[in-house]
Parts: structure tokens; sequence; C-alpha cells
């Protein structure tokens, strides 16, 4: 069995390397990509719990983030493809209508 | 110790493949860089005894999300974005948030280091993976369940009407048109 630890080491460098994605690329696919990392960090650390504790719950928790995580991918990519209609870019920096 | 070894060398490709996937200028290494770490993460859950969540997650993001994605990439064209900068301004700052995350992350973890489990706190442990799981959803968290399948809906019909192209003002006369026609 390995301990519970090392899995959390797991979710925290995913976690991370997904944040530091969304905050440093400028292509919205590739933000989209990492937002999932961050999720897939999260189901790591539910499970782990889940399978320490003997406790079915945190995988059924895992269920749900699964299913926000392709809801949250289908309207993304809508919303790529709507501002790559309007705007012809995929580019965040590009898109600053609302930035003062 | 087979356990640790198997362990150690999905976490390894998951960490090494999302690295890479933040790193690449195009988007479809990145794409097949997301595949290797999600794959390597349902071998993860493998290790943990979640054999219905690692097929699940093999199903649904390598066989679903992942080929969305794909699909994405190849309605953009992403040549132009070859030739551009990657990387946006806030660089540094961002790699002093994470830095201030882990940190925290890490302090967070340390301080529980020694926080004893309680061991098996379920009350009925049922025989095999994805019957347990099963019959926790369906009973336990039968509304969760369905909200969900709302949500899934919902996100159906908006990724619809987001991608809808919006009618040309040739098509929307003609609509009006017959609209008229069909009222007198």
């Amino acid at each position: 069995m390995v301990p519970v630890y090392h899995y959390l080491f797991l979710g925290i460098a995913l976690f991370t390397i997904g944040v530091v994605g969304v905050l440093t690329r400028r292509n919205v696919l590739i933000i989209l990509m990492s937002i999932e990392l961050m999720m897939n960090a999260v189901n790591i650390n539910l499970i782990a719990f889940s399978s320490q504790l003997q406790h079915v719950t945190g995988q059924v928790f895992a269920i749900f983030v699964i299913v926000v995580a392709a809801a949250e991918a289908a309207v993304g990519l809508g919303i790529v493809i709507a501002m790559f209609t309007n705007k012809a870019t995929v580019n965040v920096s590009e898109i600053d209508l609302m930035k003062w | 110790m087979l356990e640790l070894i198997v362990f150690y060398t999905f976490a390894t490709v998951a960490v090494v493949s999302a690295i890479l996937l933040i790193t690449r200028q195009n988007a479809v290494h990145s794409a097949i860089f997301l595949a290797a770490t999600l794959l390597s993460v349902a071998g993860v859950f493998l290790s943990l005894h979640a054999e219905f969540l690692a097929g699940v997650q093999v199903i649904v993001y390598v066989g679903g999300i992942l080929v969305l994605f794909v699909f994405v990439i190849m309605l953009v064209p992403t040549d132009r974005a070859v030739f551009e900068r990657r990387y946006n301004r806030q660089g540094k700052v961002a790699l002093a948030v994470a830095a201030i995350l882990v940190a925290e992350l890490g302090y967070g973890l340390y301080s529980g280091r020694d926080i004893e489990f309680a061991g098996p706190v379920a009350e009925t442990v049922i025989e095999g993976n994805s019957q347990w799981v099963g019959t926790v959803l369906y009973q336990n968290y039968l509304l969760p369940f369905e909200i969900a399948s709302i949500l899934l809906l919902v996100a159906i019909i908006g990724a619809v009407v987001l991608s809808k192209k919006p009618p040309s003002e040739e098509q929307a006369r003609q609509t009006a048109g017959n609209s008229q026609g069909a009222g007198d």
C-alpha cells in the first residue's frame, strides 16, 4: 500500500502545473487543457482518500467532477468556436474588449 | 514494493507530460501530452484499486473530451499561432504565485503528517469496485446524479447555441419575409 501522501504530492504537482499553464499561456485551447489537468489533480486526491478510508464516496464525487469537466469542456470549446468566428483568433491577449 | 514502483512510473509520466503540455508551441502536441497525462492518471487510479474510475477516465477523458479538443484544434487553424509569442507577459508573477501555492500546499501536507487515519469508516464493504460505486451512487447520491444529468443537458444545449453561426442579414430578411407571409 503506497502511503497516501505520495498521492497528495502528485496532486499538488499536477495542480500547480495546471495553474502555471492557465496563468502563462496565451492559447485558449491550452488554457482549457490546463484546467482539465487541475480537475485530474483533484480527482487523484479524492480517490486517494477514498482508498485510504475504504469509503467509496470519494469515488462517487470523482464521477461528479468528471461530469463537470465534460460539461466545462463542451461549453468552453463552444465559446472557443464562437470566439474564432467573431474575432479569428484563439489568443486570449487579443480578447480585450472588456479590459480597462 | 511493486505497488510503489507502479505508482512512481505512472506519476513520473504524468508529471513530465503535464510539464511538456504547458510548454509546447503546437496545440496538437499539447493534446498528445494531455492524452499521456490522462492515461497515466488512469494508471494511478488502478494502483488505488479504483478500477471503475480508471475505466471512466479512459472512456470519458481520453475518448470524449480529448477528441473534442482535437476536433476544435482541427477547426481552428493554429498555424498563425506558431509564429506568435507562446507566453504572456505575466510569466514571472505566475511563477511566484505557483511557488506560493506549492509552499502553502506543502506546508498543509507537512503539518498534517502525524494525523492517524481512523481506519475504514464504511459500514458495508461490497465486493467489486464497480458494484460498490454503483450501489452508493444510485442509493445515496441519486439526486446529485439526476442534477448532473441536467447539467450535461444544459451543457449540450449551451455548446450548440454558442457554436451556431449568427444568421447572415440576407437569411434574416428571408426568415422575416416568410413569417410575414405566413402571418398574411
